[in-house]
């Protein structure tokens, strides 16, 4: 039996009747690793700090290099934060060392998660298992990668626009970006903080709800995390979608959507009527304006989060040569721009533009205002249906390189799942097939604000009537 | 609104950003891409509509002022970049 391969919850169970043991698990994983991450490049670092195995649930966990975890280096796959230590663990990851869940590594991710493909870390990217031309999405791609390739039993990632759900879609794995606030943030290095949330990678829905029973709750050192009572997620696997309406947004299925997926997520909805699911049409009429919204109120954000990025206090300080400007201002800029890659550039930039005197109200103003109009939107198709289902990505994953130097058409990756971070509602994506050349389809499912546990139901009946989750890429 | 290289330039000195010659055209011909893309939006009449900067309402949050456990001067100076006498110690500011 090849422990690495599988589930927390099959884990789970084989330590309680001591068919296997906590420690054995791990260097199971730690054998898989060695193994194939040379060649799928999932982790930037493996943990300094060994397990001891106490506590509930050992389980084996990959945590996202923008995760701050106590002595580690915490980089966001960028050069600028090289070096840099964490002094202390995010809320998550006390809760998952309390849940005695031992951490394998750092895994990588997109350069500050700007990016939907793994390709601009600092590290250089990360391949996709099911084939390792393709990238495995971003920019939690590492995550998604290691959970994908067995090397990790499940994993820690963020979503700002997408991040978790792209790549779980692109690696064919269970991704659920919970609502805003579910969960803290409290260590989690900010990217848009009015859309940044943590969350779950994993095998399969089961594992999805039990970590999700780890790291969700309150968190007063987050001052956006809400005091919601949390319910055991488990409670919510049940077999049964008969009788819940699903919403089907008819600008989802337009130009642009891969013709194998689109037949994927039809099939997906066949079924799902077969089980007893109303199917009902819907109208979400602003969110082909989700991207644009998105790239300003995203940027915006981000460049005053890295703003504190100056090489004054920590990680790292260009020393000029020459003076510029004067000796301050000079190593503001030689820093910044050593550090930074360029799509953080970019997005900097971007985001300093539509803040900047004269374009506020043309570009930030006016893209808040939108968010109100697609938040809008979704709880109004919300009154009447239970989830809303769309595909999680237009297209398969595609080449390493492909869309590198086309910003924008890496940007529309995102647009299915851009919407949940603007409304801030929970949204999953499982597999639901295959292309022709393989590589794995995902479908996404919005809910509620606070209802993951819808999301987790109608996931798990999906999953119990099909086989997707159990492939395994040939590595 | 057409983007100019001054325009990247300007934004560029705003972000402490230091854009070299040879990247300039580069940078300018994506930022300007990305914006004629989101000029979509002025499409939209949004003149009635409020602005969400946070999708669950949220007000000023309060805590009792208590002295609690923080990292120690050891454990915050650990990741200075420079430090002395137990203080980050920066670069000059004033001339």
């Amino acid at each position: 039996m090849n422990l690495h391969s599988l589930t927390a919850h099959a884990l789970l169970d084989l330590f309680k009747s001591g068919k296997a043991s906590a420690k054995e698990a791990y260097e199971a994983v730690l054998g898989r690793i060695k193994t194939v991450d040379p060649r799928v490049k999932a982790y930037v670092h493996m943990a300094h700090s060994k397990p001891d195995f106490q506590g509930e649930m050992p389980i084996p966990i990959a945590i996202k290099d923008n995760l701050c975890t106590k002595q580690e280096e915490i980089t966001c796959a960028s050069r600028i934060l090289k070096g840099f230590r964490s002094p202390y663990d995010a809320g998550v990851i006390e809760r998952v060392k309390k849940s005695g869940g031992s951490i394998l590594g750092i895994v990588n991710m997109d350069e500050f998660a700007f990016g939907s493909s793994c390709e601009t870390s600092c590290y250089g990217p990360t391949f996709n298992p099911w084939d390792l031309q393709c990238v495995p999405g971003g920019s939690s791609g590492g995550s998604a990668a290691s959970v994908a390739a067995d090397e990790a039993m499940w994993a820690l990632g963020s979503d700002t626009g997408g991040s978790i759900r792209q790549p779980a879609s692109f690696c064919g794995i269970v991704g659920l970006k919970p609502t805003y606030g579910r969960v803290s943030r409290y260590g989690l290095i900010a990217f848009a903080s009015s859309l940044d949330q943590i969350g779950p990678l994993t095998k399969d829905v089961r594992d999805c709800a039990l970590l999700m029973n780890i790291i969700a709750g309150y968190d007063e050192r987050d001052s956006t995390s809400v005091n919601e009572p949390v319910p055991d997620f488990t409670k919510a696997l049940v077999n049964d979608v008969r009788g819940l309406k699903i919403g089907i947004p008819k600008e989802a299925f337009v130009d642009g959507l891969d013709p194998e997926v689109r037949r994927s997520v039809e099939e997906a909805l066949d079924l799902l009527k077969k089980l007893g699911a109303v199917i009902k049409e819907v109208s979400l009429p602003h969110t082909p304006y989700a991207v644009a919204t998105y790239y300003i109120v995203a940027t915006a954000e981000a460049s005053s989060n890295l703003a504190r990025f100056d090489g004054v206090r920590y990680g790292l300080r260009a020393q000029p040569s020459r003076v510029r400007k004067n000796a301050l201002v000079d190593m503001y800029e030689e820093t910044r721009s050593l550090g930074f890659g360029d799509e953080a550039k970019r997005r900097i930039m971007l985001g300093t533009y539509a803040l900047s005197s004269g374009y506020y109200d043309a570009y930030y103003l006016r893209g808040q205002k939108v968010r109100t109009l697609i938040k809008n939107d979704l709880d109004e198709v919300f009154k009447d249906c239970d989830v809303i289902m769309t595909p999680t990505s237009p297209t398969v994953a595609f080449k390493v390189g492909e869309k590198l130097s086309d910003p924008l058409s890496m940007y529309l990756s995102d647009i299915y799942t851009i919407p949940a971070n603007l409304a801030g509602i929970p949204a999953i994506s499982i597999p639901c097939g295959f292309s022709q050349s393989g590589l794995p389809i995902g479908l996404q499912l919005m809910g509620k604000a606070f209802d993951e546990e819808m999301l987790l139901r109608v996931s798990y009946t999906y999953e119990q009537n099909t086989e997707w989750h159990l492939k395994k890429p040939n590595l | 609104m057409p983007v100019s290289k001054n325009d990247v330039k300007y934004i560029a000195a705003l972000a402490r950003i230091d854009v070299p010659e040879d990247k300039l055209e580069g940078f300018t011909k994506s930022l300007a891409g990305i914006i004629q893309y989101v000029e979509q939006l002025q499409k939209l009449d949004v003149d009635q509509v409020k602005p969400t900067s946070h999708a669950v309402p949220v007000g000023n949050v309060l805590r009792p002022d208590k002295v609690k456990p923080s990292l120690t001067n050891q454990e915050a100076l650990a990741i200075a970049v420079e430090a002395k006498d137990g203080s980050f110690k920066v670069p000059l500011v004033i001339e």
